[in-house]
């Protein structure tokens, strides 16, 4: 290979025909409260780790949707799961068991 | 502040109380950085109160600090909690009451479960007889112990020597409460006062005579979570989510901060030396930092109790300032005393937070 | 002989079809329970979307009345069918009627129940029916110390879209509230700094938008993130907290003043009356229509029909065109 001192970018585009969303799948079947989340952002307002790190319940799961397990799956390792963001939600979404199923789907998900 | 609203919130959430025939099980996190608090919980229901409160030898940790950490799987949190409860049932008792709000989060979560998902219960049954030979009930009753404490709060204060006021001005001294998280965000219907203004430190210090503050980030977490602190990695994580509630609560000037759960009395008095240390900086004016008591820690101050045979030296920020403004005379030279009068030996002062030898 | 339609209700609904009953040749009864007509729009300054003041609705809906019979502090205990009609016993007298009409409306959400938001604690935070009091009294906002506010924050969907305040649907008027009310700030107070939190902004009317580009223009900031809690700090000033959502961050802020946008909610003491009559009450816990779609206004039980929002919430101008509809279908009824 030669080294032009440059190599072609990454696409950063989300490409929903490529994504991997098992994860997704497999949780709303889990739990499917994680379906109804509608991003008003009140867990992560109340959120102490989020308050100190990037951790956020609604971007996680976002990202989930998006197919980025990965990226899900560390940072639900950041959650102090002190539930405040269960009582704050406005739509019912269990975060707490959202959150132990996402820290499980590390060993299991395809 | 109008009080009225709050005092309609407090109303609404109350829950049963058992009166007597307690069964008692220790926090792990107690035991080990302040073993005298439980001890003066005991002295209070028995000799003050005269209640019957039992202890079993066999009962373990619940587990909940492992299970939130992800070392113990549910099945196994569950059998050990079931354990626990039969050990109650064998003793003859029927109202459980943990010492550590994380566990009574647990036996909270668990018995919810258990109710809505019996098969868990089924299971959890046939566990507990495979391993144990035991059978389980539900408790008849369950509270944590500051809800015992709050129940027979104007009790105590009736048998106290002293009050929450400065002997020299006369003023109710300011006490900010910290609740931990487990104890009603999870099922704010299980906390008195609910999750958002809970009543049951609030109405310690209102019976002591003392002033509740209430500032913006009373509700904030302290930051221990589980795996947060346990690696040292993150504890930069947990240290920022105390030094917020400090930095929230510093314009009030408290002279006492209350709490009720075993990890955040220990992170709230630890993190003010570790960033004292740290930054040079305490946050009251003094240089003392800000007392931090338990609940039953300040119940037994006020009837009276010895502070260091309550084992008060064990907290980090001195307690004396809050004893001086007070009146509570206390002896520096019994400080480091054993219980049979040996010499502990005094440990290393810290360089930026006040220590009294 | 003249036929009498008793209507329970005298706010916008109840007016209308009590108008058109009216000038349709019916003898009309109408049942209010206060001592004033025109209900919750009585108590508001100025109405979305042009600002004009409600008064002049109230009163052109009360001038209007023709022959109706008005019975104001009069509550309606029960209604029993009777032969082919009805007996209405309100305070302690029975009235006779051929139809009835349901047009009980609404409650506004009682915002304490969202304990976080310090509603009934913290004398600071108003609701928008506060907040139109103190337009009607002062022109302006005013903190509770008599201080003028610089910074208000509104927040919408208070009681709204809130499963766990058991309201999860959406009140449809608050949206449009909040920035009518953001522009009347702005308008009485310019140095003031307004601030809108929303999750989505419902903006559907005609002229609603219009409002939503007016108040950008006039410097309204509209933060996309649901309030999580708020406290009170110095001098009554309140401290909240949501996420930008647009950010990805946690935010806070401290305010003068917070606008509780309060939702409509149903009237559990009236929906009584309609499951007494053999009504059904729909999931949000209003009166449910028997079609949604071809017959919104009619009942499953005959000569029995609602008007406005006692079947969810609803403008004044949808609630006035439910009123037309159902006067028509009351003289359909009663010219069988």
């Amino acid at each position: 290979m030669i080294d032009f001192g440059f190599t072609p970018l990454v696409a950063s585009i989300t490409d929903l025909d490529k994504a991997n969303v098992n994860l997704a799948k497999q949780l709303t079947e889990q739990d499917p409260s994680f379906a109804l989340c509608i991003s008003c952002g009140s867990c992560s307002a109340t959120c102490t780790a989020g308050q100190f790190t990037k951790f956020s319940f609604r971007v996680m799961c976002h990202q989930i949707r998006k197919g980025n397990a990965k990226e899900a799956i560390a940072e639900a390792s950041k959650c102090m799961l002190c539930g405040k963001c269960t009582l704050a939600c406005p739509r019912n979404v269990n975060t707490r068991n959202i959150i132990s199923l996402v820290r499980k789907a590390q060993t299991t998900t395809p | 502040m109008k009080l009225e609203g709050k005092r309609k919130i407090w109303n609404e959430y109350q829950k049963d109380i058992a009166d007597d025939k307690y069964f008692y099980v220790r926090s792990c996190i107690r035991q080990a950085v302040f073993p005298g608090s439980e001890n003066t919980y005991l002295r209070i229901m028995r000799d003050v109160l005269k209640k019957d409160v039992h202890e079993s030898a066999h009962h373990t940790t619940c587990t909940g600090i492992g299970y939130h950490t992800e070392v113990v799987p549910f099945e196994t949190i569950q059998t050990v909690v079931a354990r626990n409860f039969a050990l109650m049932r064998e003793a003859g008792y029927e109202n459980y009451t943990p010492s550590c709000v994380t566990s009574f989060g647990i036996y909270t979560e668990i018995l919810d479960t258990w109710h809505h998902f019996p098969e868990e219960k089924k299971r959890t049954a046939e566990y507990l007889k495979k391993a144990t030979q035991r059978d389980f009930q539900e408790p008849g009753n369950m509270a944590h112990t500051s809800d015992i404490i709050y129940k027979f709060r104007h009790q105590i204060a009736e048998k106290a020597k002293y009050k929450l006021v400065n002997r020299i001005t006369g003023l109710p001294l300011k006490v900010v409460d910290h609740i931990g998280c487990h104890y009603a965000k999870m099922f704010p219907e299980k906390g008195i006062g609910g999750a958002e203004h809970p009543h049951v430190l609030a109405g310690l210090i209102e019976a002591f005579g003392g002033e509740v503050i209430d500032y913006p980030e009373r509700r904030h977490c302290c930051g221990f979570g589980f795996r947060q602190y346990f690696i040292k990695a993150n504890r930069g994580y947990s240290i920022a989510a105390s030094k917020k509630k400090f930095e929230s609560m510093e314009p009030y000037q408290p002279d006492l901060i209350l709490t009720n759960c075993p990890g955040c009395n220990y992170f709230m008095d630890r993190w003010q030396y570790a960033l004292a240390e740290m930054e040079g900086k305490t946050y009251d004016t003094q240089g003392n930092g800000i007392p931090v008591l338990a609940y039953e820690e300040l119940a037994g101050l006020m009837l009276g109790f010895d502070p260091w045979e309550m084992g008060l030296q064990m907290h980090q920020v001195g307690i004396e300032t809050l004893m001086d403004k007070i009146g509570i005379p206390y002896n520096l030279s019994e400080k480091y005393k054993g219980a049979k009068g040996e010499d502990l030996g005094v440990p290393e002062s810290p360089r930026n937070i006040k220590f009294y030898k | 002989m003249t036929k009498t339609v008793a209507i329970i209700g005298g706010g916008v609904a109840g007016l209308e079809t009590a108008k058109q009953l009216n000038s349709l040749g019916y003898s009309v009864k109408l049942f209010e329970k206060t001592n004033t007509l025109g209900g919750h729009v009585a108590k508001w300054d100025r109405l979305f979307p042009n600002k004009r003041h409600a008064s002049e609705v109230v009163s052109s809906l009360t001038l209007s009345q023709g022959n109706t019979q008005t019975l104001t502090e009069t509550t309606v205990h029960s209604i029993k069918r009777e032969n082919q009609g009805f007996v209405i016993s309100a305070n302690s007298s029975n009235h006779e009627a051929d139809a009835v009409v349901l047009a009980t409306g609404f409650e506004l959400f009682p915002a304490e129940k969202k304990e976080e938001y310090g509603y009934g604690l913290f004398e600071n935070v108003i609701t928008s029916a506060d907040l139109e009091q103190m337009f009607k009294k002062h022109g302006k906002p005013v903190m509770a110390s008599g201080h003028k506010p610089v910074r208000i924050a509104f927040i919408h969907c208070v009681g709204s879209r809130d499963e766990k305040v058991n309201r999860p649907y959406c009140s449809k008027v608050c949206c449009v509230t909040a920035v009518k009310q953001a522009i009347e700030v702005k308008e009485a107070l310019p140095n003031s700094e307004v601030f809108c939190f929303y999750m989505d902004l419902r903006t559907f009317g005609p002229g609603y938008e219009d409002l939503y580009k007016e108040a950008q223009s006039k410097g309204v900031t509209f933060i996309r993130g649901r309030l999580s809690e708020s406290s009170e700090i110095e001098g009554g000033r309140v401290l909240i907290k949501a996420e930008d959502t647009l950010a990805s961050t946690p935010l806070k802020m401290s305010v003068d003043i917070v606008v509780l946008m309060v939702g409509m909610s149903p009237l559990r003491s009236t929906n009584k009356l309609a499951t007494d009559l053999g009504l059904s009450i729909n999931a949000d816990g209003f009166i449910a229509a028997t079609d949604l779609h071809t017959n919104p206004t009619g009942t499953a039980t005959n000569g029995v029909f609602v008007a406005g929002a006692c079947t969810g919430p609803n403008n004044i101008t949808d609630t006035v065109n439910a009123a037309k509809a159902t006067a028509l279908d009351v003289h359909n009824y009663l010219s069988r």
